[in-house]
């Protein structure tokens, strides 16, 4: 077979790095609807659950009991009975049908009939159901918070920078476990240094969690995982009763709690019992919730790529987080794991979240180059932040992010580092020094920072469990150090566990401590106008981009002296050579040079130069009448007594006409403006002269630059408007002369 | 007293202070002050039991219950919960144990763990 050299340059590609699969529902790898997903059923003995999906009590594993006997809402099983699948899916999407009575409904459902029910959803009718089940009122984001250093000024500055963008909840963890006390206490002091009331966590085990979150240093935890299977979840060394009993030992030290699950983590794991991956999360989900958990975090997360492995994978993967909503939980809605090598694929994906909108639409935005980050995650990093905060604009859209100038960005970050330094010094800790606070403010990664003594600071670690150094003491520190804002608001953390109002579901934590969650600020989506639209003041805090440009200061150009003097009305020649240069309306006036930045005198000077050297006689005109390139030169060209002319627009598009052709015909057209050269403008003199003095002509051969267009609409435009403004509707043509510079350039360019 | 109970400061402390007293320049206060009592985490389950969330309100119950027994304990109780860690005995004695502790939310759920992991081959 003869090879492709199209096929060998797409094999080439980042999505070719992937593997993708038909499915293999032996093993479990099949995304929903799954050939071995068991019948829905849930039979009542009066209140009590006797069949779920078809197995009796006595065939129950440890999950369906777990369900049973703590998920299931009797009335709402008779309720939901007398409806069809279809019926309860078209509910879904009814948007007269409120979120209420749908999680109401939801409680009657076994693990396989919610699993079947949203699986009739189509991508778009699940983003709408998303939409819709979202417990939160406002969409929120929550990001990670490490580097491979563990440096505890460049955990601060990092920590402090998400929490100005607007990330509600910030995620660190460890690579050496000692270390969680200090990282713990970095994120907390960075944290409250960017934006008050930002809840942060440190991922490692759980004692030392616990103990983190009784020192006040945390306040919420998201490393409870559940499993589909009972093999898996005991080879996890935990049953739904011990993840259920850790969660109440959480919320009883005043720790937010939200689960994990996600798609494709049995199969991994060599136990999915042959079930699809939809099926099998939705027994995760209904675990979760008898749990009595606020919240978790799914859409396959870690096994992303798993599920993206097989068709329909991204589907499933939106049908997960519709899923955990429908159930009234919280919803971090993954994109923390890396998706994709495709970037194209990757943000096709995160759409599916990204514009519902979810509790938090990341379960982990990295704050940090991705090479810092020690969750395996950084699917979106800090490289991202301004592609992020523009699809955010281009789709008027909340995702959570919020633009941030550079200096205020270095300026939170210095005092952030600053801050911990001051902290580090009043407890004794091995000094962060003044070098590593500049750093720390202005690096890229924590390949740029210093190594530190790593041995002392676990030692400082130790310490800080050892002498149950608190928030509380880190507040007085600070006051007493001069960060008396960045106090209060540690101090702040350490109030919200006296009322624990964020122990409610879905709940976040506003700059003045007031705790918005399901609770007092649920989703009240109820159709087109109703429910969170970003609009008013957080619209235009989002989209004003700091790297957006006013458009009134584009295409101002430098101003200059006049470049054309007019002679008075142009006449139309007779004499063979005669060749006419016609020049837009705003040509060396309100204009003064071309897209490119090329002057118009030195351009209409090499186009002069060129008719010259091919043997015509250049006569320059001004079209008033119109800005449109071909007018121009159609208008040109029945003045000129070779019936040839040179168009010229003022952002330096140019074509030759002829006077017998239709205005919208052409010779040739240069519509590439910015690719022109004074020497491609001097070839477009040549070639009219050529073509007016009857000589054969090669076309000038035609340059290409797709981005062109996108890079420069913008400027196109502005350029444009200041054309057509110059146009005086009626006027005849003028000729005109190039004022002063004329000679000056002329000898420059023959040199 | 409305939720959130943050908003007027009404909540109290373990000690009985307001929460809007808490000052950081007061010497006296300290981190024991600083947690939720048992009275607040079951006036939060009352919070999600009547917005309809009953598992979360029996979570928050439990721990209710659970706020005044010792961090080790209820570290202990959570160990011998994970599978095959208990025998029947072992996991009624703790139940037991909470009983005593005024804890019988968590007790209950803890005989409810043992007669499921009986059934299951989860004891040791």
């Amino acid at each position: 077979m003869p090879e492709s050299r199209r096929f060998a340059a797409r094999s080439e590609r980042d999505l070719r790095r992937e593997v993708l699969i038909e499915p293999l529902p032996e093993l479990g790898l099949v995304a929903l609807d799954g050939p071995n997903d068991p019948e829905p059923s849930l039979v009542l003995d009066g209140d009590r659950v006797v069949e779920l999906d078809g197995r009796r009590e006595e065939d129950w594993d440890v999950l369906d009991h777990f369900i049973a006997r703590n998920g299931i809402d009797p009335a709402a099983v008779r309720e939901a009975a007398a409806l069809s699948d279809a019926e309860i899916a078209r509910r879904l999407v009814d948007v007269d049908v409120p979120r209420g009575e749908l999680v109401r409904l939801s409680r009657g459902l076994s693990p396989a009939r919610l699993a079947r029910v949203v699986a009739l959803l189509d991508p778009v009718e699940l983003m709408f159901a998303l939409k819709k089940l979202r417990a939160r009122r406002a969409p929120a984001n929550q990001a990670h918070v490490t580097n491979l250093k563990e440096n505890p000024a460049l955990l601060a500055a990092d920590a402090a920078e998400a929490a100005a963008r607007g990330f509600a909840e910030l995620e660190t963890t460890v690579g050496v476990s000692r270390y969680a006390p200090l990282n713990a206490l970095a994120v907390l002091v960075g944290a409250q240094t960017g934006r008050a009331g930002v809840m942060t966590q440190c991922a490692v085990e759980e004692r030392l969690n616990l103990r983190l979150a009784i020192q006040g240093l945390v306040t919420y935890a998201e490393t409870l995982s559940v499993y589909g299977t009972e093999a898996v979840f005991v080879d996890g060394d935990d049953t739904p009763w011990s993840k259920a009993f850790l969660a109440s030992a959480y919320a009883s030290r005043g720790v937010k709690v939200r689960f994990t699950s996600g798609g494709g983590s049995e199969a991994l794991m060599g136990e999915s019992e042959g079930k699809s991956l939809l099926y099998l999360e939705a027994r995760c989900l209904a675990v979760v919730r008898a749990a009595g958990s606020q919240g978790v975090q799914n859409g396959s997360i870690s096994c992303v790529a798993l599920a993206l492995a097989l068709p329909g994978g991204t589907r499933e993967v939106l049908a997960e987080n519709v899923l955990a909503a429908w159930l009234d939980l919280e919803v971090a809605s993954g994109n923390d794991a890396i998706a994709s090598h495709s970037e194209i694929r990757k943000t096709a994906k995160l759409m599916g979240q990204f514009l519902p909108g979810t509790d938090f639409v990341t379960s982990g935005y990295s704050s940090m180059p991705r090479h810092d980050n020690m969750f395996g995650g950084g699917n979106y990093d800090s490289q991202d932040y301004d592609e992020w905060l523009t699809i955010q604009r281009d789709w008027q859209v909340d995702a959570g992010i919020e633009p941030l100038a550079e200096e205020e960005a270095v300026a939170v970050r210095e005092r952030a580092a600053k801050a911990v330094q001051a902290v580090f010094e009043e407890l004794g800790f091995p000094p962060v020094t003044d070098e590593e606070v500049r750093v720390a403010a202005t690096c890229l990664d924590s390949r740029d920072l210093p190594d530190r003594d790593r041995a002392a600071d676990v030692v400082a670690g130790d310490r800080m469990l050892a002498e149950g150094i608190s928030g509380l003491d880190v507040a007085r520190i600070l006051a007493r150090r001069g960060f008396p804002d960045v106090a209060e608001a540690v101090f702040g953390m350490q109030r919200q566990r006296v009322a624990a109002d964020y122990l409610q579901t879905a709940a976040v934590i506003a700059p003045d401590g007031t705790v918005s969650s399901a609770v007092n600020a649920p989703n009240d989506y109820r159709g087109p106008g109703t429910g969170y639209r970003l609009e008013g003041d957080r619209w235009e805090r989002l989209r004003r981009l700091p790297y957006a440009v006013d458009a009134r200061l584009l295409a101002a150009g430098a101003p200059s002296e006049p470049v054309l003097r007019e002679l008075g009305e142009a006449r139309a020649l007779g004499e063979p050579d005669d060749l006419v240069v016609a020049v837009g309306p705003a040509f060396g006036g309100a204009l003064c040079e071309t897209i490119n930045g090329l002057p118009h005198a030195d351009v209409l000077a090499a186009i002069v130069e060129g008719v010259a050297a091919g043997g015509a006689t250049p006569r320059v005109v001004r079209v008033r009448r119109s800005a449109d390139v071909a007018f121009i030169g159609h208008d040109g060209a029945c003045l000129s007594g070779s019936r040839i002319a040179v168009a010229l627009q003022s952002k330096g598009t140019a074509l030759i006409h002829r006077a017998d052709l239709e205005p919208l015909d052409n010779l040739e057209l240069f519509g590439m403006a910015p690719l022109l050269t004074l020497d491609s403008y001097r070839q477009i003199g040549l070639n009219a002269a050529g073509y007016a003095l009857g000589r054969p002509v090669a076309p000038v051969p035609t340059m290409l630059d797709n981005y062109a267009r996108a890079k420069l609409i913008v400027r196109t435009t502005l350029l444009h408007a200041r054309e057509a403004a110059a146009v005086v509707r009626g006027a005849p043509a003028v000729e005109v002369e190039l004022a002063a510079r004329v000679e000056e350039v002329s000898d420059t360019k023959s040199v | 007293m409305g939720y959130p109970f943050g908003r007027d400061g009404d909540v109290r402390t373990p000690s009985g202070r307001r929460l809007a007293d808490l000052r950081l320049d007061d010497d006296s206060l300290t981190r024991e002050e600083l947690p939720a009592t048992p009275e607040t985490l079951r006036l939060q389950a009352e919070v999600a039991e009547s917005a309809g969330r009953t598992p979360l309100a029996r979570n928050l119950r439990r721990a209710a219950e659970l706020a005044t027994v010792p961090e080790d304990v209820v570290l202990e109780i959570y160990t011998a919960l994970r599978p095959r860690r208990s025998t029947a005995d072992e996991l009624e004695a703790w139940a037991r144990r909470l009983d005593e502790a005024g804890a019988p939310q968590s007790a209950a759920f803890v005989r409810e763990a043992a007669a499921v992991y009986a059934a299951r081959g989860l004891l040791a």
